[in-house]
C-alpha cells in the first residue's frame, strides 16, 4: 500500500505563546507535530506493518519543519518530503496548502491518505476534506478505528460522542481523531536510523505552480490571545439565595440562559 | 524583508559547515544529533515517567509500563555499540542522556544507570566476539539486565580485599562466597562478578566472570532495605559451588581488579550527568515555588536571602555542567581522564548534595514533607558520595594522580 500522511508543524501550545504586531512570536515558542498528526503517522505505520507498502510523511513549510518530519521518521515512516514555501509564499490558507498537496498528489498513486482531524493553531480542520474533494477520492473525517480488507475500509467516526460505523472503499483520505491509537515515541535507534531516511525538499515550482495559484482565499485580520483566565466567583449566604444569585448571573452577566 | 531572513538562514547554514574546520577553536555545543535525542529523552520523562515519581517512591516499585517503554525508547541500549544492537553513543551523547534522566526519579534512574554503565560496559570494552555476540544484543533491548557484583561484607573501599573464590574444575570455574549491595540484583539476568582466582597474589589474582542468574548454584538474598533510591533494588547474592563455563571468562584470568576498576572509571562522567540533572530539576522546582510562595507580602522570590541560594544552586550547576561535559570529551578523545573523572564524580555528588540542601531549604517546611518531592531528591543525592567509590576514594585517587604527574614532571 502507498500510505501518506499530511503533517503540520505547529506551536506547542503548552508553552508559552506571545502575539505581537498581529503575528505569533516565533521566538521563544516551542514546535511540535500538530498532535492529531501523531495519530495519522501511529496508524500509518501500523497499516504499513498490517498490510505492507510504505509510508511517506508530506508536510508543507519551512526549512525548520525537518525537525518534525525527522520525528516521523524516527517514529518509523519510510519517506519524508518538505515542500519548503518560505522563499515563495507571503502566507497561504487551507486553499493555499489543499491546492499545493493536490498538485503534489498529482501522479502519485496514493491508497490511503491520513491527516489529521484538525490542527490545533488554526482548528480549521478543512485541509484534508479539501484535498480529498481535489482528488475525486472519498473520505471520512473524526476516525477512531480503521480497518482495511483488500480494497475495503471499516471506519468508526466520532460523531459528537457516538460512533458511526462507515465502509468505503481505497483509495482514501481519513482525519484521525483522539481515540485511534496511542502515538509510539520516536525511539532512540529509530531516530539514529531516521537520519539515513530520504528527505525529499521541494519548492512550489517544482510542482508547476505559480504564487497566483495558491493565493489565499481568506484575509487573518487580527489574532490575539483569549482573555486571562479570572478567578471564579464563590457565592455565599442561604443556599435559596445563592441559587437566586446563580441564575441571575447565567442569565444577565454570561447571558447562557 | 524576506530575502534577508532568507540570507539569514544560509548564513547560519554555512557557520555550521565551517565548524571544526579550524577556526572554531572552543565549542561547547552539542551536535544536532544529541541535540534531538535529548529532547526526545527530555519529553518522554517528562510526559511518562516524572507523573510516576510519586507512585514510584510509596510503592517502592518502578511500574512494569514505565519499564517496558523505556525499553521501547532504546534507553538500556546506550552503551551497545550498533553492530550489537545499541546506539553506540560516545561519552558526551550518553552524558547528554543520562542528565535527562537525572531529572525524574532517582530510582528509575539507577535502574538504566546500572544497567547501561556498571552493567553493561565490562562486556563491551573487555568482552570477547562471542561473549558479545551472545548477551549484548539481548542487554540492548533490555529484556536481559545487567548488574555489577564486586562489594563484598569485607571489600568495600579496599575493593581488593575479596574472599569469593573461583576455582577452575575442567571447563569450569567453581563459584564460593557472597556480595552485597548489588544493584539491579533483583531483576538483573547478566552480572559482572569479580572473584579470587589465586589468593597468593592478592589484587594480582583476582579476575572478573560473567555470570548469569541461572547458573546452578546462585542464589539472590535478601534485598536491602535503603535511605532511598526506593524502586531502585540492590541486594545480597550468594555463590553455592555456582559453575561457571570457562568461556564465561571476562578479560584475562588475574585482571580481574584492573578491570573493575576501569570499569568505574569509565562510569564516572555518567554519573556527575545524572547528578547535574536531577540538581536542574531541583533549581527549577525552587524557582517555581519561591515564586509562587508569598511571605511577608511578596513571593519570597523577591527575597534577596532566597535569591541568593538560587543564585549559589545556579553556579554549582554551571560548574558542574562544563566540568562533566569536558571530562565526557576528553574521554571521546581517548585521552587520560584518571584524575578529571574522579573530580567529575566527587564533585557532581557534592553540588547535588548541596542543592538538595538549599532546595529543601528555599521550600521550607514543605521541603521536609513527603507530599512533595523535594526530600526525596535530598535522600537520593545521599547516596551518590558513597557508591561507585566514596568520596574519600575519589580524593585518594585524584591525589594519586597529582603525585603521579609531579613525579613525572621532576623525573
Ligand atoms: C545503594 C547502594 C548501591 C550499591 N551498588 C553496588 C553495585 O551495584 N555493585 C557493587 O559492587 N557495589 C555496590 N555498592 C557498594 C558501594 O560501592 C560501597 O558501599 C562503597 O564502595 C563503600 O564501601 P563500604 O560500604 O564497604 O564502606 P567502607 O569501605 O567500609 O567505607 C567506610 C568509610 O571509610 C572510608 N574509607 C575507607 N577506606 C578509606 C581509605 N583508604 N581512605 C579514606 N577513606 C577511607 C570511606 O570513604 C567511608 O567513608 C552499592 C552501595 C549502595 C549503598
Ligand atoms: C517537622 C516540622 C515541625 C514543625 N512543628 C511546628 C510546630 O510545632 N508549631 C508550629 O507553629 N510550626 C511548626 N512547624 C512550622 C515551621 O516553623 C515552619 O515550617 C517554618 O517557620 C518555615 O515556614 P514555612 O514552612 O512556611 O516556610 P516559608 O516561611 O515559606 O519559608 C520559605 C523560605 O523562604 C525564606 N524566607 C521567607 N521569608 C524570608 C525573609 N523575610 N527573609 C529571608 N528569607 C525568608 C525562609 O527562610 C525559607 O528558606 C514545623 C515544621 C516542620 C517541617
Amino acid at each position: 500500500m502507498n500510505i501518506y500522511v499530511l503533517l503540520k508543524k505547529t506551536f506547542d501550545t503548552e508553552e508559552k505563546i506571545a502575539v505581537s504586531g498581529g503575528k505569533i512570536e516565533d521566538d521563544g515558542a516551542e514546535f511540535i507535530i500538530n498532535p492529531y498528526d501523531e495519530y495519522a503517522v501511529e496508524e500509518a505505520i501500523n497499516q504499513r506493518d498490517a498490510h505492507g507498502g510504505e509510508v511517506t510523511v508530506v508536510t508543507i513549510g519551512d526549512e525548520d519543519s525537518e525537525k518534525q518530519l525527522r520525528t516521523a521518521l524516527a517514529m518509523g515512516a519510510d519517506k519524508a518530503v518538505l515542500i519548503n514555501t518560505e522563499d515563495d509564499l507571503e502566507d497561504g490558507d487551507q486553499f493555499t496548502t489543499a491546492k499545493i498537496l493536490e498538485a503534489y498528489f498529482e501522479d502519485k498513486e496514493a491508497d490511503l491518505i491520513l491527516a489529521g482531524n484538525v490542527a490545533i493553531d488554526e482548528a480549521s480542520g478543512q485541509v484534508g476534506p479539501r484535498l480529498a474533494e481535489y482528488l475525486g477520492i472519498p473520505y471520512v473525517t473524526t476516525i477512531t478505528d480503521l480497518k482495511i480488507d483488500g480494497e475495503n475500509a471499516t471506519i468508526e467516526k466520532d460523531v459528537e460522542g457516538d460512533v458511526e460505523i462507515i465502509e468505503t472503499s481505497l483509495p482514501l483520505l481519513v482525519t484521525c481523531q483522539q481515540g485511534l491509537n496511542e502515538p509510539r515515541y520516536p525511539s532512540l535507534p529509530g531516530i539514529m536510523k531516521a537520519k539515513k531516511k530520504p528527505l525529499e525538499e521541494l519548492e512550489i515550482d517544482d510542482l508547476d505552480l505559480e504564487e497566483e495559484d495558491v493565493e489565499p482565499k481568506t484575509k487573518t485580520i487580527e489574532i490575539f490571545l483569549p482573555p486571562e483566565k479570572e478567578a471564579g466567583k464563590v457565592l455565599e449566604g442561604e443556599v435559596s439565595d445563592q441559587v437566586k444569585e446563580l441564575v441571575s448571573l447565567l442569565k444577565n452577566e454570561k447571558k447562557v440562559l | 524583508m524576506k530575502v534577508r531572513k532568507h540570507l539569514l538562514k544560509r548564513e547560519k547554514h554555512n557557520l555550521k559547515i565551517d565548524k571544526g574546520q579550524g577556526d572554531v577553536i572552543m565549542d561547547f555545543s552539542f551536535s544536532e544529533d544529541i541535540e534531538f535525542l535529548r529532547s526526545n529523552v527530555r519529553k518522554f520523562v517528562k510526559d511518562e515517567v516524572e507523573p510516576r515519581a510519586m507512585e514510584i517512591e510509596e510503592n517502592d516499585h518502578i511500574p512494569e509500563d514505565i519499564v517496558e517503554k523505556s525499553k521501547e525508547m532504546g534507553l538500556f541500549s546506550l552503551s551497545i555499540p550498533e553492530e550489537y544492537g545499541g546506539l553506540g553513543l560516545d561519552m558526551v551523547g550518553k552524558c547528554a542522556i543520562y542528565e535527562e534522566l537525572g531529572k525524574t526519579h532517582n530510582g528509575y534512574t539507577t535502574l538504566i544507570g546500572a544497567h547501561t554503565g556498571i552493567g553493561t560496559v565490562g562486556i563491551v570494552e573487555l568482552g570477547t566476539e562471542e561473549q558479545k555476540q551472545k548477551y549484548l544484543p539481548k542487554m540492548a533491548t533490555g529484556e536481559w539486565i545487567g548488574a555489577f557484583a564486586l562489594t563484598e561484607p569485607s571489600a568495600g573501599s579496599n575493593a581488593a580485599n575479596l574472599k569469593t573464590t573461583a576455582v577452575k574444575k575442567g571447563d569450569k570455574y567453581i563459584l564460593n562466597g557472597s556480595k552485597h549491595y548489588i544493584t539491579n540484583a533483583v531483576d538483573g539476568h547478566v552480572f559482572t562478578v569479580m572473584a579470587v582466582t589465586d589468593s597468593s597474589k592478592g589484587a594480582k589474582g583476582i579476575t572478573s566472570f560473567i555470570v548469569e542468574k541461572d547458573f546452578p548454584g546462585f542464589v539472590l538474598g535478601s534485598v536491602e532495605q535503603k535511605m532511598g533510591l526506593r524502586g531502585s533494588h540492590s541486594a545480597e547474592l550468594f555463590f553455592e559451588d555456582m559453575e561457571v563455563p570457562a568461556e564465561n571468562v571476562l578479560g584475562e584470568e588475574g585482571r580481574g581488579y584492573v578491570n573493575a576498576l576501569k570499569i568505574l572509571a569509565n562510569g564516572r562522567a555518567g554519573l556527575a550527568a545524572r547528578n547535574l540533572g536531577s540538581s536542574e530539576k531541583l533549581l527549577e522546582h525552587s524557582l517555581s515555588y519561591a515564586k509562587e510562595r508569598e511571605q511577608f507580602g511578596n513571593p519570597i522570590l523577591e527575597v534577596q536571602a532566597v535569591q541568593h541560594m538560587l543564585a549559589d544552586i545556579s553556579m554549582q550547576i554551571e560548574t558542574l555542567r562544563a566540568l562533566t561535559y569536558r571530562v565526557a570529551w576528553m574521554s571521546d578523545q581517548k585521552m587520560r581522564v584518571v584524575k578529571e573523572a574522579a573530580i567529575a564524580k566527587l564533585f557532581g555528588s557534592e553540588v547535588y548534595n548541596k542543592v538538595a540542601d538549599l532546595a529543601v531549604q528555599i521550600h521550607g517546611g514543605i521541603g521536609y514533607m513527603k507530599d512533595y518531592p523535594i526530600e526525596r531528591y535530598f535522600r537520593d543525592a545521599r547516596i551518590t558520595k558513597i557508591y561507585e567509590g566514596t568520596s574519600e576514594i575519589q580524593r585518594n585517587i585524584i591525589a594519586g594522580e597529582l603525585i603521579r604527574e609531579l613525579k613525572k614532571k621532576e623525573g
